[in-house]
């Protein structure tokens, strides 16, 4: 299984090479790869339906608890299913309605990216992998939704996505690390058993409030939701793929996957049943206001998520038991009308729904998909969403507290008129009517643009008028996974007259005054424009343009440019800090007995140091001052001959050389020597530098008296030859005992020069531009 | 102007007759060090930097330019030539199946060189990677600022 999620990313990467075929016309065939998925994934639903998890070990880093076991259950299995089968649906959608495009074969890259990144977090059964997996579905995200990068709003709508997704990352990161410290192991299939101490352990609190963080941004909750019609700038297909099934389902999953595990607290059904029903109210409010299809769409999918945090907030049985029907639900009539709305904008380009009309009978099928796709999501008899709506009132009815039951469901139904309003505005308003001026030149679209939201549609009706079949498929498996143990429960095509059918009529009842309402209105926008200076997108926006003004001051002040500061800066920290430390918790013991006598030659070497130290800070000219930093560096190396250390001796040689001729390249650029520096200025200087000096010798002297531990050398001296077949420790252990650590400085040595290069060749270009 | 450059030149005649044998040994020399590190002192990072000393004496006898045109390519090709090799050097173990980066030798030793392992070709991509890095930022420097 790891194998396929590897294989997905590495045909990602493989598909930006392959330019001359994406932009032929077998580019179709790039399908088969979601598909092949999805019929991989199809195989395993008969174990699943018997409730055996599969499981995938994988070791990463065993010395951490970090793996990459992969699980199958119900509920990963059934988001796979939909990655992948909405998936191919829009692989084949993306390959006709972004033909041409110059960067076709980049679309295509970040969508294999994206669908293994999802597939990956909803398969990994650890902690650590499934954060991991989580970032990149953030990233990935971010190339899709800025894919029209030439457009400044599509970049701001990529970078808030990324930037709340990312703020959420954190958070899951948190919370996977405090699992981990609590419980011990970052499996969580291990931490199932480990529900009751997680439940009662003081962190409870903290926990689920960064699993709610992390869950929050991702769904679109409110006040986190607005990234989500933003990302609307997205390319159709992406906005299809990304908002019905995949990435914004992703925070519903974590919860649901932790249901079992942290769920069923007073803290986490109160904060969900809250932040879910405010959402889905606020989005399915907006929603309604809307003219443009695409804005619908989002806002009305803001709503869905809504219900289904609220769902797992209800946490009963029957709530949970519909949350799994609907996650199918919605994922089935969103997608496809969202790839309706591509093709409505594609032939008439438009997606204002106030100059659409009577489209039916330019493109047959595309309606018949959306008028699907509009009772589904209103709920009529005969479709899935049907089904689902009226588990989502049983469940609401049958909330124990009796007064709380009557509040959910009086949110449930509201939210669902509004809804069913919306549903129509996008799946019923452009089809039918009279055919408008804009729509009456459209040509037919292809087949390929068709065919996906009318397959979706179809299991939208197949579901409602079989529900057996999802039933008995993924939705009972499903809810098994997410309540962590059975669910007794059956979808019904019909439970007989009860409150739940009233509610139902009522809800489609309201649904279509309200539709006939507003199709007539021409621009309800104005009227939510007034409160756009409380929306939380403008407070986020002051926040973050507030946070630049504070950063901008913040470097200002400590990142002034000037070195001498910097390094001033460096040294009194040190002193401050070493010196305290040591003056604090050492009992300063300078034992001078044990040293050895001044030889001649030290005697000569120190004495040339002490005159070129001289010779620098008295000089007025720059080439003696570096020529006598360099003498000192000669001296150094000297006293590591004398004390025999031949290989720190020959590098710091190299090094001094080296440093001294840089000076050099650089010096004859620079202006004359000013001695800009006034008596106080040198004095300061001088008491930071003898401070500095004194107290790396105190450290040195005290170095000496301490017992060190002479294992780790003892084992280098030793081994070097056995193992390593070397004479020369020093060596051995940088080729290869710390051989890593070499390794790493390498590539950072690489880094600065390329650091270097860049700077100056860059300055060096733009000069010349601008001349 | 002329005048002063022909001056110049003659002033650095001696440096350039020595530079143009002492380019060579030196090279040769930073090489016996690279590979005497093994069993005494030496090893891939001073031999680097003395490799890279003998191309900046050459630049000051001569030019940045004329050194550069030593080069087939630019020496910052090295970077990334140095980086494969040491990584490549820590991959081989890993297909005889052994962790990353363990030392596989040879069972004989050739001669000269001594016996040839995976250090020794990490210590040339060492090598290698100082040579790259040091010339890149000193010629960089000495050509735009």
């Amino acid at each position: 299984m790891l194998t396929l999620i590897v294989l997905t990313f590495a045909l990602a990467f493989i598909t930006l090479l392959m330019k001359r075929f994406v932009h032929s016309k077998y580019v179709g065939l790039i399908t088969l790869v979601p598909f092949t998925l999805f019929i991989t994934f199809l195989s395993y639903i008969p174990k699943v339906r018997e409730g055996t998890n599969v499981f995938f070990k994988n070791e990463w880093i065993p010395s951490l608890g970090i793996s990459l076991d992969l699980k199958i259950d119900g509920l990963s299995l059934l988001f796979s299913l939909l990655i992948t089968g909405i998936g191919t649906l829009i692989y084949l959608y993306a390959s006709s309605y972004m033909r041409g495009h110059v960067y076709l074969h980049r679309f295509f890259c970040y969508l294999g990216l994206f669908m293994g990144a999802m597939l990956g977090l909803v398969l990994s059964d650890n902690l650590i992998s499934l954060f991991i997996f989580w970032e990149l579905t953030s990233i990935t995200s971010f190339f899709l939704i800025g894919f029209n990068n030439e457009n400044e709003e599509s970049r701001k709508s990529a970078l808030w996505a990324l930037s709340i997704t990312g703020l959420g990352g954190f958070f899951l990161l948190s919370f996977g690390v405090m699992m981990g410290s609590i419980t011990g192991t970052y499996s969580i299939q291990e931490l199932l058993g480990q529900s009751e101490i997680l439940k009662n352990h003081s962190a409870y609190i903290l926990l689920i409030s960064f699993l709610f963080a992390a869950a929050f941004t991702k769904s679109a909750q409110f006040p986190f939701h607005f990234w989500l019609p933003g990302a609307m700038k997205a390319p159709t297909p992406v906005s299809a793929y990304l908002h019905s099934a995949t990435m914004v389902k992703a925070g519903i999953y974590l919860l649901a996957r932790f249901t079992p595990v942290l769920g069923g607290e007073y803290e986490w059904n109160t904060t969900l049943q809250i932040a879910g029903g405010v959402t889905m109210l606020y989005g399915a409010l907006h929603s309604v206001f809307r003219k443009d299809m695409k804005s619908i769409l989002a806002y009305s999918t803001v709503s869905a998520l809504g219900m289904l945090v609220f769902l797992l907030g209800v946490g009963t049985e029957k709530a949970l038991y519909a949350a799994s029907a609907f996650i199918v639900v919605h994922a089935l009539y969103k997608a496809s009308l969202f790839l309706i709305t591509g093709v409505v904008d594609h032939s008439t380009h438009t997606r204002n729904i106030n100059e659409l009309g009577g489209i039916r009978h330019k493109m047959p099928w595309i309606a018949v998909a959306g008028l699907i796709s509009a009772l589904s999501c209103a709920g009529i008899p005969l479709t899935f969403g049907f089904i689902g709506k009226e588990l989502i009132y049983e469940a609401t009815l049958h909330y124990p507290l009796h007064t709380i039951a009557m509040i959910l469901t009086v949110t449930a139904v509201v939210t669902n008129v509004f809804l069913t309003c919306s549903g129509f505005l996008v799946g019923l308003k452009p089809f039918f009517g009279k055919l408008t001026v804009r729509c009456a030149e459209i040509e037919k679209p292809e087949a390929v643009l068709w065919l996906p939201p009318l397959i979706l549609a179809f299991f939208s009706v197949l579901f409602g008028v079989l529900p057996i079949l999802a039933d008995d498929g993924f939705v009972t498996a499903l809810a098994h996974a997410i309540n962590g143990k059975k669910i007794d429960q059956h979808l019904q095509i019909w439970h007989g007259v009860n409150r739940a059918l009233i509610l139902s009529g009522m809800t489609i009842g309201f649904g279509i005054l309200l539709y006939f309402l507003f199709k007539k209105f021409r621009n309800p926008m104005r009227l939510t424009e007034r409160f756009n200076a409380i929306s939380p997108q403008n407070i986020f926006t002051l926040f973050v343009d507030k946070f630049r003004v504070f950063a901008f001051i913040y470097t200002r002040f400590f990142q002034n440019g000037y070195l001498r500061v910097y390094l001033m800066v460096i040294v009194i920290f040190v002193i401050g800090l070493v010196g305290y430390k040591l003056f604090e918790d050492v009992p300063l013991h300078v034992n001078t007995t044990g040293l050895s006598e001044f030889r001649v030659y030290e005697l000569v070497v120190f004495l040339i140091m002490v005159v070129a130290i001289l010779f620098t800070i008295r000089t007025s000219s720059r080439l003696t001052a570096i020529a006598a930093t360099g003498v000192i560096g000669y001296c150094i190396c000297l006293i590591f001959v004398f004390y025999g250390a031949p290989d720190l001796a020959m590098t710091q040689f190299a090094i001094d050389t080296l440093t001294v001729v840089l000076f050099v390249f650089v010096l004859f650029k620079l202006p004359a020597f000013l001695n800009l520096s006034n008596r106080a200025i040198q004095f300061r200087d001088a008491v930071i530098s003898i401070a500095f000096g004194v107290l790396i010798s105190l450290i040195t002297l005290q170095a000496l008296v301490s017992p060190a531990d002479k294992e780790i050398s003892r084992f280098y001296a030793e081994n070097a030859y056995e193992l390593a077949k070397g004479k020369n420790v020093v060596n051995v252990i940088l080729v290869d005992f710390r051989g890593f650590d070499t390794l790493i400085e390498t590539i950072v040595l690489s880094i600065a020069a390329i650091g270097v290069f860049s700077l100056l060749k860059y300055r060096a270009s733009d000069e010349e531009i601008s001349e | 102007m002329k005048r002063y450059r022909s001056k110049k030149e003659q002033d650095q005649t001696i440096l350039r007759t020595a530079t143009n044998y002492l380019l060579p040994v030196l090279l040769l020399f930073s090489v016996f060090v690279l590979l005497r590190g093994h069993y005494l002192s030496g090893g891939g990072f001073v031999g680097g930097l003395i490799a890279s000393i003998a191309f900046v004496l050459h630049s000051f006898a001569y030019s940045t330019k004329q050194t550069l045109s030593l080069f087939q390519f630019s020496p910052m090709a090295l970077i990334p030539a140095g980086l494969a090799l040491s990584i490549l050097s820590g991959l081989l173990p890993v297909l005889l199946g052994l962790p990353f980066m363990t030392g596989v030798w040879f069972a004989d030793s050739v001669a000269v060189i001594g016996s040839v392992g995976t250090a020794l070709f990490f210590d040339i991509g060492v090598y290698l990677v100082v040579i790259g890095v040091v010339l890149t930022i000193l010629f960089t420097i000495a050509e735009n600022v």
